[in-house]
């Protein structure tokens, strides 16, 4: 009776395994030349690292085996006996393997440092600055009127090389789509860069790969890769102005939006408020998810979130803001309607 | 018997220090979830002039609870750039707005003070912040004006500052004791 779970465990396990290799969340599953070119190094390192551990160990297993033989009679041989000249070349062949395996490994990840470091012709500008614990997102434009501003989410045209630009505004972070490129820290006054290629439609999740204090493990983002037509109607839906409230609860809403402590640190275009420490909420129900992943972008997730940002995310810098459950309703049925 | 009377004295030391160890962890004690959402003081006065007999200053209680935790005062630290008090008044050295490291305060240098001069605004260009910023932000930003002079809780204010600043660590300010501001007196004004 007792052991039922623990055969079901044991049954599910190979299944658990096969599971992490496809996903919208794994390094196994490349959906991006850097992580294809990350996923040939690792297989590289597995099956040389991996070989070698099997050679050893049938190695050893053969030496246990041989050493239950009887000792031959007689004097040690010395000098270059048949059996000595065995050893010789064994050996020799051995230091080989070894040394045509570290070349392997050296050259493989060589050749896969310099394809990280080469980005393609005319590539997409981005940056990602992180925050405790969010992710804010700028693209390049020109003139400044064309920049889009958006917050843990990435949207990225297929088969076009983008670089992002790294920057952190606390402590260091660490940025991480594991199906699309490797990870890089961002440190605090420094400018890193990571170059991605997508190529496979599709949604994929990132996250903060370096501990960053307390919601460390609530700091996640959105990729979507979408055709380069899907990505510039996003773009000009991002860039345009939030909608204006049509019905009175909605009126109340911005109201209150911009009277009350939102104001301060949000933006939204087109209302009064321009605040510039929390996210860009211009557009915010185009995103999938609110509080950087901690929540689904849902009309009762959003009036939680604000009703008591401590509890889903307890030291969040967004503060519970004392609002009527009537007033709660209003903004949240004016920020519903930000799309 | 005297190592007997040694090994106590040891132990009983031991034991004092545990006890005074915890002590250290209150310094950034954090109340993320509290119940009951913060409050402003309550009877805030600017001036000590008031009718009838001398009374003691009213005082509220959270004030010495805000000055003496590390988490508020830093905190307090982020807000005071994040919602511009640094535009006019700049690192505390005041510019466009009166200083805030030294012992002047026009309308007031205890923390309840502060938080009033913060939510009501005062003339000459302070603005109200009361409803822009929530409460416990407020009582967190004027416990880290009251450490700029020195006056919060040495163990609690911040040695570093978050970027770059002009002004030694907080923690390294010698203590200013709020007094008037005798030129506001002497023309008159407030």
């Amino acid at each position: 009776m007792t052991r039922l779970p623990a055969r079901l465990a044991l049954a599910a396990a190979p299944g658990l395994v096969l599971c992490s290799c496809r996903g919208v969340q794994t390094m196994l599953d490349p959906a991006g030349d850097q992580a294809r070119d990350i996923d040939v190094v690792w297989r590289a390192m597995l099956i040389v690292c991996g070989g070698m551990y099997l050679l050893v160990l049938g190695f050893l297993a053969w030496a246990l085996w041989r050493a239950r033989r009887p000792a031959p009679v007689g004097a040690p041989a010395i000098g270059h006996t048949p059996a000595e000249r065995t050893l010789e070349r064994s050996l020799s062949a051995w230091v080989a393997l070894i040394v045509a395996g570290l070349v392997t490994l050296v050259t493989i990840s060589f050749l896969v440092d310099r394809s990280l470091a080469e980005v393609g012709p005319q590539p997409l500008r981005v940056k990602v600055t992180a925050h405790q614990w969010w992710w804010q997102v700028d693209y390049d434009g020109s003139p400044q009127s064309q920049i889009v501003s958006t917050a843990n989410e990435l949207h990225l045209p297929l088969n076009r090389p983008a670089v992002v630009e790294l920057q952190a505004h606390d402590v260091i972070h660490s940025f991480w789509a594991p199906n699309l490129a490797g990870k890089v820290d961002l440190i605090p006054g420094r400018t890193n860069y990571v170059a991605i290629t997508p190529r496979r439609l599709g949604g994929f999740r990132g996250q903060c790969a370096e501990f960053c204090g307390l919601e460390h493990a609530k700091m996640a983002f959105d990729v979507t890769v979408e055709s380069p037509e899907a990505f510039e109607a996003w773009r000009r839906s991002q860039l345009a102005e939030a909608q204006v409230p049509t019905n009175a609860q909605q009126v109340h809403g911005q109201q209150l939006f911009q009277t009350k402590a939102c104001v301060m640190c949000h933006r939204i275009q087109g209302a009064e408020a321009g605040g510039s420490t929390g996210p860009d909420l211009t557009h915010l129900m185009s995103r999938r998810h609110i509080a950087a992943g901690a929540l689904r972008n849902s009309r009762g997730d959003l009036a939680a979130w604000i009703a008591d940002p401590q509890g889903v995310k307890p030291g969040t810098t967004m503060p519970r803001v004392p609002l009527t459950s009537d007033e709660l309703n209003d903004v949240v049925a004016y920020l519903e309607m930000l799309k | 018997m005297s190592v007997g009377w040694k090994r106590r004295r040891r132990a009983a030391l031991m034991a004092a220090l545990a006890c005074v160890a915890p002590a250290a962890c209150n310094r950034e004690n954090r109340n993320m979830n509290a119940p009951v959402p913060e409050t402003a003081p309550k009877g805030v006065q600017v001036s000590d002039l008031h009718p009838g007999p001398s009374a003691a200053w009213p005082s509220d209680p959270r004030g010495r609870e805000y000055e003496g935790n590390a988490t508020h005062i830093a905190n307090g630290q982020r807000y005071y750039k994040w919602f511009n008090c640094s535009g006019c008044h700049f690192n505390g050295g005041g510019g466009i707005g009166p200083a805030l490291m030294d012992d002047k305060w026009r309308y007031g240098g205890r923390i309840e003070q502060i938080y009033a001069t913060i939510a009501q605004g005062r003339p000459n260009g302070m603005p109200s912040f009361a409803d822009k910023i929530p409460e416990q932000q407020i009582w967190e930003i004027a416990a880290y004006v009251r450490s700029l002079s020195g006056n919060a809780d040495k163990l609690a204010a911040p040695s570093r500052a978050d970027e770059m600043s002009s002004i030694p660590p907080i923690s390294n300010i010698d203590k200013a004791p709020p007094k008037g501001d005798p030129d506001v007196s002497k023309a008159g004004g407030g």
